[in-house]
């Protein structure tokens, strides 16, 4: 392992150390875990125009999608949201990625790109909607761009490609960009998914953020080789970034996006981050867990990087800080009282975005579903009326 | 304000969790999210944060007791108007905490003091209004009037003789109406709906001792009410006990479901496909089929045919077989969707059987090409590929004509479905000695009868008719092929 590339502090984290997947294959890095910029012959092209400016507002937008988070699994706990899938430690990979897509490209994604959602504009109280089971969908797709988080593992990967066989048909110059997990890369939907975008070379980016670990399962026990790895199987080029690294994150998007574009076709990036906290509010990690992995990890935290960096580069003033959590706190409140206020649903809400336009079998359905909630009504009116139903 | 904190579902589908331990103490200010507990579930340990920035007034539970979920577990003392407008407006806050989590302080709050409400904002408390066992929009109170004579059919009270108690079984037949005849045509579960079922079920009333009075014997709620006062009303005339058996348990189950799947379905969806898509006409043709018979036996003898499995099914396939080449139109399909007859060069011929996961037809791929060897093998190996479950999917389309052997069940005649995309089907009937005409006098024959449905939209009356005499005329006299050939 190259220590300068994979910038782990010189020693291999001593949980990889014997698996030959974190062997050979080169990391890249824009910003060691010090917060110290390396330059990159390939990489540093595509993020050449990041100001300090837009690193600052990169920085602020990782401290709120973790923020979003804190509040949310809160939300949990205290009974108002039924179960949420935390992002904590990911939050430069969705960043990166996500601040380098255009308003027309297209995102299907897991449940967890909580913080690609916030960047492509969602309401914050429609990321919540489904979590709190007031609704079976969040947001309408199209006024962001984003399919609604998708709950079957991987299944998002053939939504992608077929969306991105659309754009080539259409002969456009979007890009259809999923997202998944280290454990999606097992599963039929995602094989498949990336057989149809080769055969066909459709504008997709297949972005794999390898968090290590597959609910309980860890990533090595899955692949013995990178997950870059698995994409030349598929003819499919590859890259594999420091997932932790919002620039190399950025850069790396970029550069697939760029293929895709130019009809190069689809890419394969494997992030390599770390779900720093549980698969969701209802898991416990410590009992699958070593601690010592987290604490690895957490001195690999992709917020504290950018701060390091900004700091090294006297742009970390309290103003900055503080702005951000203002910032961070207030979209917290929004969310919850988002959150707190939604109205339940209503039993007829069923039968609502089903179909686009009237369906008179699904009318007749709901007319006796409502009947048939009328007929609990109170007897002393409608026992004449309803009593024959 | 008092505020209380209930229990929430930690996990997925969580009933209760253990306190482990509080991190805060009564009197404490907490802030918003602050920690205030750590929980164990039966998934996971996990700190609770405060819902309420306030006071905390007092812990319900002690460390080390394990909580049902949806229990009060600590109660905060909030401004009126936590984080919402300035002090004082009392009134118009209150509906916004309301809606932000607030739990009633006392029993009379809320809009519907007595009846239990979900807690509308708090995820996983359906649990307490589970425990309190009926939905709120639920009536509770049933009208205790006597019955509407002239609606519903008026219960004849039980016999009042001393053999009251042992005829208690008894009692829910005689006190139905004697004329109403869904009683003697429903053997199945009583015709009702699911309000109503519950309704029968809290009162312990079994419906199928309830005559309805709806459409088709439908029983409603006005007639459950009625047997409920019936019964009432009759207690006089009979002991307590007997009411209750008014809910006579019958042994085993009253029906049983079957999820539709697999091959049923598929099976349903075809018949219900061809059945309303192609207008079916069928026609019989009963022949006596003695010399096949003889032929058959004859043919067992030989040495060509030693261990080769032949059954009247191998000859009424050749017979098909060969009445097709006269009559093409029998083997064809409707192609609806380019508007065109398709008429095939060459026969597929489908076998209906009865496999272990249902009903399949493979086909024998250009049977037409057969030698009668040939067909008697591939016959035979078809029966035993399917029977085992083991016929590969291409065995199973393109078929262009099928065959249905219902007279291995001992079945004369009937009406078969066409196999969709084909334009006909031949059913041989069982072969049954019969009394029959034989050269001009009576003799016990071998009959069987044909039955052949054919797609009204591809074949005419003549054409299939030609067709089922031709196959006739083969089995009746297996020397008629040399016309045909």
């Amino acid at each position: 392992m190259s220590t300068d590339v994979t910038g782990q502090g010189g020693t291999a984290a001593p949980e990889d150390a014997g698996h030959p997947q974190e062997q050979g294959r080169e990391l890249v890095q824009l910003v060691t875990p010090a917060g110290e910029r390396v330059s990159h012959p390939e990489f540093d092209y595509w993020v050449r125009d990041i100001t300090d400016e837009q690193l600052c507002s990169l920085y602020e937008d990782m401290a709120v999608i973790r923020r979003i988070d804190v509040e949310a699994t809160a939300l949990q706990r205290q009974g108002e949201l039924a179960l949420w899938p935390p992002l904590l430690g990911q939050e430069a990979a969705q960043i990166g990625s996500a601040r380098a897509l255009r308003p027309d490209d297209f995102v299907f994604s897991s449940y967890r790109e909580n913080g690609v959602a916030y960047c492509r504009g969602v309401n914050l109280t429609d990321i919540v909607r489904v979590w709190r089971g007031n609704a079976s969908s969040g947001w309408d797709p199209y006024t962001i761009n984003m399919a609604t988080p998708q709950i079957i593992i991987g299944a998002q990967t053939l939504h992608a490609t077929g969306y991105a066989m659309g754009i080539q048909n259409d002969g456009a110059d979007s890009v259809a960009v999923t997202y998944f997990g280290d454990g999606a890369t097992s599963e039929g939907d995602v094989n498949e998914a990336m057989v149809f975008a080769a055969s066909f070379q459709v504008p997709v980016v297949f972005f794999c953020t390898n968090n290590h670990w597959a609910i309980s399962e860890p990533v090595w026990l899955q692949s013995h080789i990178h997950l870059a790895d698995r994409a030349a199987g598929f003819g499919i080029p590859s890259l594999r970034v420091d997932g932790n690294d919002v620039l190399a994150v950025m850069a790396a998007t970029r550069v697939a996006l760029d293929r895709a574009r130019r009809g190069g076709g689809p890419t394969f990036i494997e992030a390599v981050s770390y779900r720093m906290g549980p698969h969701t509010t209802a898991d416990d990690p410590t009992r699958y867990r070593d601690a010592n992995e987290l604490e690895d990890w957490a001195a690999k935290d992709p917020i504290a990087r950018v701060a390091a960096l900004l700091e090294r580069r006297g742009l970390l003033s309290e103003g900055l800080q503080q702005q951000v959590k203002e910032k961070g706190d207030d979209v917290a409140r929004e969310m919850r009282t988002g959150c707190t206020t939604m109205p339940d649903p209503e039993p007829l809400d069923v039968f609502r975005h089903v179909y686009s336009t009237p369906n008179s079998w699904l009318d007749r359905q709901q007319d006796h579903y409502a009947r048939y909630l009328d007929s609990f009504g109170d007897p002393a009116g409608a026992v004449s009326e309803e009593g024959a139903r | 304000m008092i505020k209380e904190f209930r229990l929430p579902d930690l996990g997925e589908g969580l009933t209760e969790s253990e306190i482990l331990s509080w991190k805060v103490g009564v009197g404490d200010t907490v802030s918003l999210n602050q920690v205030i507990a750590e929980v164990e579930t039966a998934k996971a340990v996990v700190e609770l944060p405060s819902p309420f920035a306030g006071v905390i007034r007092e812990l319900h539970e002690q460390p080390g007791t394990v909580v049902e979920v949806g229990k009060p577990i600590v109660s905060f003392e909030v401004a009126d108007d936590a984080g919402q407008a300035p002090s004082g407006a009392g009134g118009t806050s209150a509906r916004t905490e309301e809606a932000a989590g607030e739990v009633p302080a006392g029993p009379a709050a809320g809009p519907a003091a007595g009846t239990p409400q979900r807690e509308p904002n708090l995820v996983g408390y359906g649990a307490v209004v589970e425990s309190t066992g009926k939905p709120a929009r639920r009536p509770r109170n049933l009208p205790s009037t006597g019955p509407a004579e002239g609606v519903a059919p008026v219960l004849v009270p039980a016999p009042t003789n001393e053999a009251v108690v042992e005829q208690a079984e008894t009692v829910p037949l005689t006190s139905r109406p004697a004329g109403s005849p869904h009683v003697e045509t429903a053997p199945d579960r009583p015709r009702s709906t699911p309000p109503v079922r519950k309704l029968a079920k809290d009162l312990g009333v079994d419906l199928s001792d309830v005559p309805g009075t709806g459409p088709q014997g439908l029983i409603t709620r006005e007639d459950v009410q009625h047997f409920v006062d019936g019964l009432s009303t009759g207690a006089a005339a009979r002991p307590q006990a007997a009411a209750s058996t008014g809910a006579t348990a019958r042994p085993g189950a009253r029906e049983t479901r079957t999820p539709i799947k697999g091959v049923r379905k598929l099976t349903a969806s075809a018949m219900v496909q061809s059945a309303f898509t192609a207008p079916h006409a069928t026609e019989f043709l009963t022949v006596d089929v003695t010399s096949a018979m003889e032929l058959l036996a004859k043919l067992r003898d030989s040495r060509e045919f030693a261990g080769i499995k032949l059954t009247p099914l191998t000859l009424a396939a050749k017979a098909l077989l060969i009445a097709l080449r006269r009559s093409p139109a029998l083997n064809s399909r409707w192609d609806g969707e380019t508007q065109e007859i398709v008429t095939f060069n060459y026969v597929n011929l489908g076998i209906a059987a009865a496999t272990p996961r249902g009903l399949t037809v493979p086909n024998i791929k250009d049977a037409d090409a057969m030698s009668l060897v040939q067909l008697a093998e591939a016959l035979s190996a078809l029966a035993e590929t399917a029977r085992a479950g083991k016929t590969p999917p291409a065995d199973l389309s393109g078929g262009t004509i099928s065959i249905t052997n219902i007279g291995v069940f001992g079945i004369d005649a009937g009406t078969p479905i066409l196999n969709p995309g084909e334009a006909a089907i031949l059913a041989l009937g069982a072969v049954r000695k019969m009394p029959w005409e034989y050269q001009g006098g009576i003799a016990l024959r071998q009959v069987m009868t044909l039955s052949l449905s054919f797609d009204h939209r591809l074949v005419d009356g003549e054409q299939g008719s030609r067709f089922l005499a031709d196959v006739g005329a083969v089995l009746a006299d297996p020397g008629m092929v040399l016309t045909m050939v």
